[in-house]
């Protein structure tokens, strides 16, 4: 019976899972002396941000751009959303330089340091859709500037800035998906490789197994 | 109230100003978002994290 339950996927799967992301490395109690540092405040508060970015985007869909283009609250949600996404930006840019300058690839930690980098420019394209799919005058001056740009590279017919609702689609639902994984899967990331030691501490720069 | 008077002392109905110097055309306020983050990356590299040296102490 033993055996028979150890064969089942869902068994399989739970050992894997507990063998590479243990409760303890998950939720760690502590930290080493070198994790308190200001870069690492950036990084949580780009978190943070996209908390607030998410949550602000779900009221503009909930409402739509009538609402956020005519009354008091709807500005101002759509001033929390933009605002937000500045925050989101200014924090995780500190923590990439930061990141940079500590050669955070060190000790098998490449994946981390290239999941931060690519979820620094699928952001960009995130915030670009978004300025196509304000529904104003601005977005209509974006587009028609960001065309040629586009066309340029052969990609117009697959991704056409003039196409609005392609564009929203995009920025709503493709772009917000890859964000929410990228990020999950960088700080899981983070969590199983460990936060990378300074230079003076090479014996540690290793994975710890 | 309180907004119209911010938007008086920052006037967002005009023209952006931007600073050309050689083939570099960049509008003042990206630009001083871009200064902002370099003087916050500094002060962050610097400034003493609090609770740190107790931390230290401690170990």
């Amino acid at each position: 019976m033993s055996n028979e339950m150890d064969r089942q996927w869902t068994t399989r799967l739970r050992h894997r899972v507990l063998k590479v992301l243990p409760p303890e490395k998950v939720m760690p109690d502590t930290q080493p002396t070198y994790v308190s540092s200001w870069i690492y405040v950036f990084g949580v508060t780009t978190v943070a941000a996209l908390i607030v970015v998410i949550a602000s985007g779900c009221l503009l869909a909930l409402r739509g751009p009538l609402w956020w283009h005519t009354s008091s609250i709807g500005l101002f949600v759509n001033s929390l959303h933009l605002w937000s996404v500045e925050i989101f930006f200014f924090a995780m840019v500190i923590h990439l330089w930061g990141k940079y300058f500590m050669a955070a690839w060190r000790g098998g930690r490449a994946l981390t340091w290239i999941t931060g980098v690519v979820t620094f420019v699928v952001s960009i394209a995130t915030a670009f859709t978004g300025y196509l799919s304000q529904t104003n005058f601005d977005a209509q001056w974006i587009s028609t500037q960001a065309k040629d740009g586009i066309n340029a590279t052969g990609g117009g017919a697959y991704f056409n800035v003039l196409n609005t609702g392609q564009m929203l689609m995009w920025h709503i639902v493709l772009l917000p998906i890859a964000i929410i994984a990228l990020v999950g899967l960088h700080v899981l990331l983070v969590r199983i490789k460990g936060v990378v030691p300074p230079f003076e501490e090479p014996a540690k720069v290793a994975v710890e197994s | 109230m309180s907004l119209l008077r911010i938007g008086a002392l920052l006037p967002l109905n005009t023209l952006g100003h931007y600073i050309h110097w050689h083939w570099i055309d960049i509008s003042v306020a990206n630009f001083i978002v871009i200064c902002l983050m370099v003087v916050t990356f500094i002060v962050a590299l610097f400034a003493p994290f609090p609770g740190r040296r107790r931390r230290k102490e401690n170990k």
